[in-house]
């Protein structure tokens, strides 16, 4: 049954979106929602159900060139547009949320901090593993205590002799933690904020998974522990940012793909409400003949389609190098909340079976609880855009 | 080693067909175009052969510009180059002739091809194709090997398997089953970007045969509710068997 209403060939592309992308970003995009329809849709309810990650799709997804693609073709990475960056983010989180996180985390979270703020022997070891998904990366900056103000954070790294240096700490909700062969923790020093690489196996650095999760289900969260790490500077320390800036910089990343990726489960959704309203019959007609369903089912295409075009605005802006933080705000604060009300209202429109696993809306849903929150919460992106159009930060 | 894989362009299997004003065509209005699957496997075929023995694969198909689509699709894939033969030729036999037009003298050591063309299931360009070119084929093929004596492919028959061996050059025709297609790669993607597609007008006769009427088949008719006890159904039931749909 999940196939049957999973697998829909096509995006909903209401206002000509395919055609304003290039033909590269139309077979990227093309390529991704094969791999999903084939590989994860019928076993993505399993997965959620069971709590477990599929991991037999990590390295297909590095064959595919899934991680870093926009990172340069010398890195082993595909070289792409950020819309057809977007774009693959979107098809993947039709899948599922915690499928379009891990490669979230592994491309914008740690490949693009180490290609960006990393040293050149940095890149040419870690890089080309990556993009291959040959290892797993993780992005420890939350803390406890610290969610929308990492910059209180209590994870300290003090400089040794011998060009060493010592991490304390403990980071939260950290996507793929467990599973992770390196993590870039984020720490305060004499200097500020700087950013280190830590290796799975380092003596006092371990990650416990966080369990009892009713989101993101098919996808590993943890805790990172740092209990007197010593790590080497030169393969550690990444050299070329400072303070604050450097995992806001990540996040920037980040937050521009989740912006495509929500309208992926929304899509998935969107259609899948739309089948069944046409399919089942109520009062002798399909109750998409209904005008309390039509109501729910045309704010629904709109708010899918405004997101679209939001979201290529923001991508072409980005390969333009001419976007800043505030507009990738708006675009995650907007799609990630018009996504969840569409998975929603698809809910509403299935009745009873909507909260089955034969259909993914309710596995949407709440999935996208944790991606409301996460990578800013849609608060603190609301404030951000009041600050952009005041010139008042209101959130300190 | 030299291959050719012949692809077609057909109306996506999810499209709801229309027939067009002139009562012999499709309306493309909302058709979403793709690969035909069986050249999917001809493709994936020729590609594993690239990679196991080092071939240079060239995909060909006849059309128009939209036809590019497929042709891009195949160099991403790893096609090294692409063909487009500029016709509107649809007939089995045009088609075949155009592309035994193009390849001939190319010394192409294989030709693939799907067993047919979704959705017009002639199943008949490859094996036209091969005749006119005067080589060997093999058709409905499941499983093949080239050999030192040349090839080796085992065929899908009524009730079982048909092994046979030929001389190259040859025509083969893919079915499903032969191999499980390969996902296009970001990076073959982005490759794909700086080959180009070569244009070349077709030499396509006119068709041995022309379509004349495209017809949908008729709507069923809409299901009917039979009345009373259970015992009134059955024996309603026994003679709308017997006296409409003749079961018995």
């Amino acid at each position: 049954m999940a196939g049957a209403y999973a697998t829909f060939k096509h995006m909903t592309d209401y206002m000509g979106f395919e055609g304003l992308l290039s033909d590269e970003e139309k077979m990227v995009r093309e390529a991704a929602r094969d791999f999903v329809n084939a590989e994860v849709l019928p076993i993505i309810e399993k997965h959620a159900q069971d709590q477990t990650f599929p991991a037999h799709l990590i390295p297909m997804m590095g064959d595919l060139g899934f991680y870093g693609p926009s990172l340069p073709e010398e890195y082993g990475c595909a070289g792409l547009s950020s819309v057809a960056y977007g774009l693959l983010m979107y098809e993947l989180e039709r899948g599922d949320s915690g499928l379009r996180s891990f490669a979230s985390v592994q491309g914008s979270l740690v490949m693009w901090p180490i290609y960006e703020y990393g040293s050149e022997a940095q890149k040419r070891h870690w890089l080309p593993l990556m993009a291959k998904g040959e290892k797993i990366g993780c992005f420890g900056l939350t803390e406890p205590d610290f969610g929308s103000n990492p910059g209180g954070m209590l994870t300290k790294a003090v400089k040794e002799p011998g060009g060493k240096w010592r991490i304390n700490g403990t980071k939260m909700w950290i996507t793929n933690g467990t599973v992770a062969d390196v993590a870039v923790v984020w720490a305060q020093t004499e200097d500020g904020i700087r950013g280190f690489l830590v290796e799975k196996g380092t003596k006092g650095f371990s990650a416990p998974e966080t369990h009892g999760k009713w989101s993101l289900r098919a996808s590993v969260t943890s805790e990172l522990i740092l209990e007197d790490v010593i790590v080497d500077e030169e393969q550690s320390l990444l050299p070329n940012v400072k303070g604050l800036k450097g995992p806001l910089g990540c996040l920037t990343q980040a937050r521009y793909g989740i912006a495509w990726g929500a309208l992926g489960a929304a899509d998935a959704s969107y259609q899948c409400a739309l089948d069944y309203a046409l399919s089942r019959i109520q009062f002798d007609k399909p109750i998409a003949s209904y005008q309390l369903q039509q109501e729910k089912l045309a704010w629904m295409v709109t708010e899918l389609t405004k997101g679209q075009l939001l979201a290529l605005q923001l991508g072409r802006m980005k390969d333009a190098k001419t976007y800043t933080p505030a507009q990738v705000s708006m675009a995650k604060m907007n799609n990630v909340n018009v996504s969840l009300e569409i998975c929603r209202k698809a809910r509403t429109i299935l009745g009873a079976n909507g909260i089955l696993d034969e259909y993914p809306v309710m596995r949407h849903m709440a999935n996208l609880e944790s991606v409301y929150t996460y990578e800013g919460t849609h608060d603190m992106h609301t404030l951000i855009i009041g600050q952009e159009v005041t010139g008042i930060p209101a959130y300190r | 080693m030299k291959i050719l894989v012949a692809l077609k362009q057909v109306p996506d299997t999810e499209t709801k067909v229309k027939v067009a004003a002139d009562g012999k065509s499709l309306d493309p209005a909302d058709v979403k175009w793709i690969t035909s699957t069986y050249d999917e496997y001809a493709l994936e075929e020729a590609l594993r052969l690239k990679e196991s023995k080092g071939a240079e694969v060239t995909v060909v198909s006849l059309g128009g510009d939209s036809v590019k689509d497929v042709l891009r699709n195949a160099l991403a894939l790893g096609a090294d180059a692409a063909v487009l033969l500029k016709s509107d030729a649809s007939d089995p036999l045009a088609v075949a002739t155009a592309l035994a037009a193009y390849a001939k003298d190319k010394g192409f050591d294989l030709i693939f091809a799907g067993n047919k063309g979704m959705g017009g299931d002639n199943a008949s360009v490859g094996p036209m194709l091969a005749e006119l070119l005067g080589i060997a084929q093999a058709n409905v093929v499941v499983k093949f090997e080239v050999t030192d004596a040349g090839f080796r492919a085992e065929r899908e028959i009524e009730g079982g398997t048909e092994v046979v061996e030929g001389a190259l050059p040859a025509v083969i025709t893919a079915q499903k089953g032969l191999n499980e297609p390969r996902y296009a790669s970001l990076k073959g993607i982005m490759a794909a970007k700086k080959k180009t597609i070569e244009e070349v007008e077709a030499t396509a006769p006119a068709g041995a045969t022309a379509v004349i009427a495209l017809v949908l088949p008729a709507a069923r008719p809409e299901g009917r509710k039979l009345d009373g006890d259970a015992a009134a159904q059955a024996a309603a039931l026994l003679n709308a068997l017997k006296d409409e749909a003749k079961v018995f």
